[in-house]
């Protein structure tokens, strides 16, 4: 059983993985706010509760692994990797600056900690996939975890990948649909729907664990706990979301906080409300 | 000389099996054409090492990397037309930039892959290839010169793109026991008055072509220019002061492809007369692969009269 104490930490740690998103967007005036904070508590639960893993030892043959689809969420990435003890949290002060080892999107190869580099939607999670099979191979006990994007969810690779996870039936795998209901250029039910998003994973034999609170420690961790339980087919948790969530006027208007670093008036009021 | 066919594409099949029996991390995918690229043969063998991704180019490179980032040594087939273009970007983010250990080895390139026509005729597949950073691309003359290919490919770790063939085509190794190195050209034939660097099945036409040129009086070096990437740069300078000439023949478009790269060698080192025998900037057609070369340009005779001209320029 989870304590309460331990909840609490939790939403501590996602409370300052939220403020480093915050500061390292704001210092270089370019990144995704929106969909960072979005996916920060469930993040949190992967790396601080969840995932078997060792900073220390980035490499270690037996670590669940993590792979972040929407690569365009990179900070909120590189802020729980920081905290976790992966690399110094130095490093976030040097977000898309040139020469850093923190790129725009993920990469594997500056950075450790980051098992796929990933950018172009729909890729991470044919990877997450190939890592799966490879595990299940090697007899390991172990877990891989994919954060995909819903605006992400338009791109054919996600379903050509979807397929792969249920033929092979990856029971090893969790999917994290990160369902902020928000794209670059709009609602994503006003670009190109993607509902029932839950009967079209079910369709593509998926085990569905649907109407989770994102932003709810808890709910995340029931969901997660019952997406290594199930047998012979992947999870998907369909995470509901708030794009911008933490901080009052990106949650109002998630639209403008896509892709675009907040002033720094805003930065002030934004850090007021994650204290 | 007597001409001995085999098919490259039969060749890869079978060195899978032998390599498979020696190294358990290889795993190999393919889109729904392992009877046409002969990974059947490996999947037959290894049935847990092997995974058919169905018609899905896309997810099995990316798939491919996942693989790899766990260690496995992975080759992933489909022909070439969608390898290069339907998962181009899927080779470059997943496979290219992360530097993982995929090989996509393809079949069918160029134009001699006939009756099925444009679409299915990979005439470009290399210069989209070779654009990409950190990928190494080569296109092997004969069959057994894959051989060489895809045993080296498991012992150099990296992305690479390697293109065979769809026909039977005749073999240039008469002894497969020569110096095979990735990056390093082969003189298959001395000469002085001027330098054919081909790849692919056109190293054999080039061959074709010296002989017949030899009689003439026309002293002629060829070259099989195997890997595209890394060029052997060295060579071609080299012969370019040797020879003063050069002609590249390549089964690819003029643009981009091993002609292209041989010009940016040579403007950049020591301009001489050059002239490039491939695919002019068109699509093809369906065809008999033989009516198919020789339609587009692709036979001995084109590069005899490529070198004529060449050498009047000199």
């Amino acid at each position: 059983m989870i304590t309460s104490e331990k909840i609490k930490e939790l939403e501590n740690k996602a409370k300052v993985i939220r403020r480093h998103i915050i500061e390292m967007i704001s210092r270089c005036q370019s990144g995704h706010p929106g969909g960072s904070l979005s996916s920060a508590d469930i993040l949190t639960v992967l790396y601080f509760h969840k995932m078997k893993h060792d900073p220390k030892n980035p490499k270690w043959d037996e670590r669940d692994r993590f792979v972040l689809s929407k690569g365009h969420a990179a900070p909120v990435l590189y802020a729980t990797l920081a905290e976790a003890g992966y690399f110094p949290k130095s490093y976030l002060k040097t977000l898309r600056q040139i020469g850093s080892s923190l790129q725009g999107h993920v990469d594997m190869i500056s950075l450790p900690g980051i098992e796929m580099s990933t950018g172009s939607l729909g890729q991470g999670f044919s990877a997450a996939n190939g890592m799966a099979l490879a595990c299940r191979m090697d007899g390991k006990n172990n877990h891989i975890y994919v954060v995909i994007g819903d605006g992400e969810s338009q791109e054919g690779q996600i379903w050509e990948a979807a397929m792969t996870a249920g033929h092979y039936k990856l029971d090893n795998l969790t999917v994290i649909l990160d369902h902020n209901k928000y794209q670059i250029d709009g609602r994503v039910e006003e670009i190109k729907g993607i509902q029932p998003i839950a009967d079209k994973w079910r369709a593509f034999r998926f085990n569905v664990i649907d109407g989770v609170n994102g932003h709810d420690i808890k709910s995340i961790i029931k969901a997660l706990d019952d997406a290594s339980k199930a047998k012979g087919k992947p999870t998907i948790i369909i995470a509901e979301t708030i794009k911008g969530k933490g901080v009052s006027f990106m949650e109002n208007n998630p639209l403008d906080f896509h892709g675009k670093a907040p002033t720094k008036e805003e930065v002030i009021k934004a850090l007021e409300e994650l204290i | 000389m007597a001409v001995t066919l085999a098919a490259t594409r039969e060749a890869y099949g079978k060195t899978l099996v032998e390599l498979g029996k020696i190294n358990k991390d290889i795993v190999v995918m393919d889109a729904d054409l392992s009877v046409s690229t002969k990974t059947c043969m490996f999947a037959k063998e290894f049935p847990d090492r092997f995974f058919d991704m169905g018609v899905a180019e896309q997810d099995m490179i990316s798939t491919a990397a996942g693989l790899a980032a766990c260690g496995k040594i992975v080759f992933a087939s489909t022909f070439a037309v969608f390898g290069s273009g339907r998962a181009w970007d899927q080779v470059r983010v997943s496979m290219a930039y992360t530097r993982l250990n995929v090989k996509l080895v393809v079949t069918h390139g160029g134009i001699t892959t006939g009756e099925d026509g444009a679409t299915h005729q990979a005439n470009e597949d290399i210069a989209i290839m070779r654009a990409i950073p950190n990928m190494t691309v080569i296109v092997p003359a004969d069959a057994v010169e894959t051989v060489h290919v895809i045993r080296n490919l498991v012992k150099e770790y990296g992305p690479s793109y390697v293109r065979l063939s769809r026909l039977s085509s005749p073999i240039v190794y008469g002894d497969s026991n020569y110096d095979f190195r990735i990056g390093k050209g082969v003189i298959m034939k001395p000469g002085n008055d001027i330098t054919i660097i081909a790849a692919g099945i056109m190293v054999y036409q080039s061959i074709l072509a010296s002989e017949q040129l030899s009689k003439e009086g026309i002293s002629v070096r060829v070259v099989n220019m195997h890997t595209i990437k890394p060029l052997d740069r060295e060579l071609i300078i080299r012969c370019a002061q040797e020879t003063r000439a050069i002609v590249t023949a390549e089964e690819h478009s003029i643009i981009g492809g091993l002609g292209s790269a041989v010009a940016e060698v040579l403007a950049e080192n020591m301009p001489v007369p050059m002239s490039r025998v491939g695919v002019k900037d068109m699509f093809g057609e369906s065809g008999k692969p033989d009516d198919l070369l020789e339609k587009y340009g692709l036979t001995s005779k084109d590069i005899i009269s490529a070198v004529k001209n060449v050498i009047k320029r000199k």
